[in-house]
């Protein structure tokens, strides 16, 4: 059996995006098999059409917005759902919704990205990532 | 180390310069898939992580590092051969 990771992605906020998106692909490039959950606001950054929405920035960049957009697109820092996408092409990642902020936001697995491959509970992301490296961001 | 690189000849150099991390190993991992046995890939990267990430995944997927080789200040080209 190969080695697990997994992340608990509840932050909907471009830093956290970009830093869970890079573990992601550093993880499946390692040959982990892993499982993201996403929650929250980690569930409603997935929505289709993410990569053309306005990023959301945390407490301590706010205002920044702007700024930061110029840097990325000047550097070309890949936007964080093409690491999600890269890290699929190489190894194995399953991104699963979480059932109650699915319900909480009106939300059909037809409203998400299509790389999100199902809608589950919690017990079964909890048995998925049983024995895991597992990372709440 | 660079003598033996300069006696490699390279399948294919993939060119990561300004490529962010992780993606130079990334494109390196891209090319093996769809490259021979024994074939040698060099990546040209400017990513200071790309000297310690790739030769932790060519040692995790049983790869063999050919090299590092300095190539023009923070560029350094990083070579491969694919084992299996």
């Amino acid at each position: 059996m190969s080695e697990k990771f997994a992340i608990i992605l509840e932050s909907g906020t471009m830093d956290k995006l970009m830093a869970a998106s890079i573990l992601t692909a550093g993880a499946a490039a390692m040959g982990k098999d892993v499982t993201v959950f996403l929650t929250f606001g980690g569930l409603n950054a997935f929505k289709k059409g993410a990569a053309q929405q306005a990023p959301i920035m945390p407490n301590e960049f706010k205002g920044m917005e702007q700024m930061m957009g110029q840097i990325m697109q000047a550097k070309n820092v890949p936007h964080w759902l093409e690491n999600f996408k890269s890290a699929q092409e190489v190894g194995s990642v399953k991104f699963l919704a979480c059932s109650a902020t699915m319900e909480m936001f009106d939300l059909k697995l037809s409203d998400l990205e299509p790389i999100v491959e199902e809608v589950v509970g919690v017990a079964h992301f909890i048995q998925e990532s049983e024995g895991a490296q597992t990372l709440f961001i | 180390m660079t003598s033996v690189l300069n006696q490699t000849q390279l399948t294919k150099e993939i060119d990561a310069r300004g490529s962010f991390c992780p993606g130079p190993l990334m494109e390196l991992i891209r090319n093996i898939k769809t490259a021979n046995i024994g074939d040698t890939i060099g990546v040209l990267s400017s990513d200071k992580g790309s000297i310690t990430d790739i030769p932790a995944w060519a040692a995790k997927a049983r790869h063999e590092l050919v090299g590092i080789q300095d190539v023009n200040g923070d560029i350094k080209r990083i070579v491969v051969r694919k084992t299996h």
